[in-house]
């Protein structure tokens, strides 16, 4: 009888595809929040097998913080355009010349939280009941604390105090008028499991997260793009550098690390040897010890 | 051993609170170099500015703040290591009474049970509850671990009267193998390294324990469930009349060529073709997703179950259940409710409260009139239409259901059918 066992990705998968194909049975107008990171690419990757031979049956919904590598960009267009899905832009600069957010000054601005405002105005006005997102319980400490069915207010916002209970893999997907949830399928994936499943499936990813030569500068011990959204401070400088980014945020928040893997092998190789967490990189979650929980209470993915 | 082929253990701590349960887990990680240094930095830093004269491994898994301030757990925190053994997904829970739902929703899903036990205080109601709330969700395996040994001495005698109040407890629980380990959790002593502190223990570490206990499959690979989740229908021009029930396997072996039987309709038909994104599968077990077609034109959807011609389930609308309840709202009998079970939904109705149990002494107490939050209970269920189970006992998925509050659409209780 001991034949009849999956290792360890083959149930992380065989897990995400029960989550994804809940989303689509269990509501009306889901959408699949789609970063451009591995982690949104995964997922949809997945959607994919959950749903074959048909088509993924939601859109994608990118919400453009107008910061992006140009990289995301180019990509994200033509994976829609390869799996035949609709994609829903949200515009953040949008957003701010409607007055609905307002743009942070200063040399560490950044459209990070503004990316709330757009988000919930796109859920909004498309009716959408679920919002599925590739993030991973393993990210970060708040994230460890969220359900696979995560309940949000009419609001938007999030009561980790007060979480509905998850059982067995019975998801309640039921809802008031105006309420919706924030769907993980990939809470349990740890970032080596992502990468080891890439290379399994032979997933494409952005150039960005392989090793290349890049002008960046040195913030706070974080290695950032040097980019039109970047504004240089005193004594900094821009050094050519040869990097990768091992999580794919905004252009001007997010770490990247000196890296020479340009291929798979090599990326999970870094990655076992590795001190530091991918978010660690992250200006955007260095701004408070509880930054994240914070910004996923008012509506944060 | 590769990566790609390490099995997988979900376990998850029970005990009550402040018996050390988030500082057992943060001590794990580091002990097994799982935690990463800017994570280590952070918690260093926010022990000081507590002024505390040692790192507080809680604060690993304790990510709220809410959580951070108060020093408890408050809901699940999910961490996740691998050895070069095995890989782990930890449901650490809270030990609040106030909390217990947060602490069946991370015991749910796993297949082994830290309970751990404050040697100053021995066993408490919360260490009975927790204990008794693990063996009603049959996880498999306990680990029963005597913690904060450093405080009495790290008492041989202290360790044995702890271990057999404990055995005399379980005795009538049913839990097959249980399993006993004197630690300290501050200090790391029996966690991922032997104790220098007690010489008169010569079983084995923690760590030992996880990486080698037996857990081959606790699926059940005998009697063939598979629920349906959804029907896929392409309407594209090369799969005109392409019809796959996708779902998860949720006991036995599905094979291409085997009869098979759609519930409730009781058509009879043969797998055609079982897959996943287009690649064929020869045979099919829990935990798989997959796709399944049938040679013949059975209108099968949601909630409806394929099983084997000759091995059906229990199929009726009166269900015995063992429930822990969850709200904070009282329930009496007559109460209508919505029931979901596998991919089923049904308006349902708590048609009697049989007794509830003594947490204590795991006696019945009979006559009651409303179950309150954090009773568990025995009830019968009238649902609308027919449910396909089997006992919990003999499959945790097509035997679990849970009960949600017609009203505001939250879960209020977990059920286990007899
Ligand atoms: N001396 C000593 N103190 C310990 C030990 N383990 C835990 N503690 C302390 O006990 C207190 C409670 O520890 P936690 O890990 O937060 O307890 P918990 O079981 O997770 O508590 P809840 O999650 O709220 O139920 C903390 O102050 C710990 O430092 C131990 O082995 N020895
Ligand atoms: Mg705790």
């Amino acid at each position: 009888m001991s034949n009849y066992v999956i290792n360890h990705l083959k149930e992380l998968e065989s897990e995400a595809i029960f989550v994804i194909r809940e989303i689509a049975a269990q509501f009306e107008n889901p959408v699949l929040l789609f970063s451009g990171g591995k982690d949104s690419i995964l997922l949809t990757h997945l959607a994919k097998k959950a749903f074959f031979p048909a088509k993924i049956p939601f859109p994608l919904v990118h919400i453009d913080t107008g910061h992006n590598f140009p990289e995301t960009i180019a990509f994200r267009d033509q994976l829609v355009e390869k799996l035949g899905v609709k994609l829903i832009v949200g515009s953040v600069q949008e957003s701010i010349d409607k007055g609905r957010a307002k743009e942070e000054t200063g040399a560490d601005a950044s459209r990070n939280s503004l990316q709330i405002v757009s988000l919930l105005d796109a859920i909004e006005e498309y009716k959408v009941d679920a919002a599925m997102g590739g993030a991973r319980r393993d990210e970060e400490k708040a994230r460890a604390k969220e359900r696979f069915f995560s309940h949000r207010d009419e609001f938007g916002q999030w009561d980790p105090k007060n979480q509905r209970p998850e059982l067995w893999n019975l998801f309640n997907g039921r809802k008031n008028y105006g309420e919706h949830f924030r769907v993980f399928p990939i809470s349990n994936w740890t970032e080596m499991d992502v990468w080891e499943y890439i290379k399994l499936e032979n997933i494409d990813l952005p150039s960005l997260y392989f090793s290349h030569q890049r002008d960046c500068v040195v913030r706070d011990g974080v290695i950032l793009a040097n980019s039109e959204f970047i504004k240089l401070k005193e004594n900094e400088e821009v050094v050519n550098m040869t990097i990768r980014y091992r999580t794919c945020g905004d252009m001007p928040i997010t770490g990247a690390v000196e890296s020479e893997a340009d291929n798979l092998d090599k990326i999970i190789e870094e990655i076992a040897t590795t001190r530091t967490t991918e978010r660690g990189g992250r200006a955007d979650d260095k701004r408070a010890e509880t930054a994240m929980e914070d910004r996923k209470k008012q509506g944060y993915f | 051993m590769d990566y790609q082929d390490i099995e997988l253990l979900r376990f998850t701590t029970a005990g009550s609170v402040d018996d050390g349960k988030s500082t057992l887990i943060g001590r794990l990680l580091y002990d097994s170099k799982s935690i990463f240094q800017d994570q280590l930095d952070a918690v260093e830093e926010s022990s000081k500015s507590k002024g505390f004269d040692y790192v507080d491994l809680s604060l690993l898994t304790d990510g709220l703040k809410s959580e951070r301030e108060q020093g408890i757990t408050i809901d699940v925190a999910y961490r996740y290591f691998a050895t070069p053994k095995r890989k782990f997904i930890i449901a650490d829970t809270p030990g609040h009474i106030q909390y217990t739902r947060n602490m069946v929703t991370g015991a749910s899903t796993a297949n082994l049970a830290i309970i751990l036990i404050d040697a100053r205080k021995g066993m408490l109601e919360q260490t009975h509850r927790h204990a008794f709330i693990a063996s009603l969700l049959r996880i498999p395996h306990a680990i029963v671990c005597i913690n904060k040994m450093d405080l009495v001495d790290y008492s041989e005698e202290t360790y044995n009267t702890i271990v057999s109040d404990f055995k005399s407890f379980s005795s009538k629980l049913g839990i097959k193998d249980i399993q006993f380990i004197p630690i300290s959790a501050l200090n790391g002593d029996n966690v991922v390294n032997r104790s220098e502190n007690m010489d008169w223990y010569q079983g084995s570490t923690l760590m030992y324990h996880l990486e080698t206990v037996h857990i081959s499959s606790d699926h059940n690979l005998v009697d063939c469930r598979f629920p349906i989740q959804s029907v896929i229908r392409p309407h594209t021009l090369e799969n005109q009349d392409y019809r796959g029930f996708a779902g998860r396997i949720d006991g036995g072996v599905f094979k291409p060529g085997d009869k098979v039987k759609s519930l409730p309709s009781g058509f009879v038909s043969t797998i055609k073709t079982i897959e996943l994104n287009g690649e064929q599968i020869s045979e099919a077990f829990a935990p798989m997703s997959v796709t399944m077609t049938l040679e013949d034109e059975i209108d099968n959807s949601r909630g409806d179950m394929i099983v084997r011609e000759n091995n059906v389930p229990e199929i009726s609308q009166d269900l015995e259940v063992l429930v822990t309840w969850m709200s904070t709202k009282p329930i009496q009998a007559r109460t209508k409710v919505v029931i979901k079970h596998t991919t089923n939904e049904s308006i349902g109705m708590v048609k009697e409260l049989k007794y509830k149990i003594d947490i204590n002494t795991l006696h019945r107490i009979e006559g009651i009139d409303r179950l309150e939050m954090n009773d568990i209970a025995r009830m019968s269920i009238r649902t609308a239409k027919p449910v396909f189970y089997d006992a919990y006992k003999k499959n945790r998925q097509t035997g679990s259901i849970i009960i949600i509050d017609e009203q505001t659409n939250e879960t209020i209780g977990a059920g286990m059918i007899i």
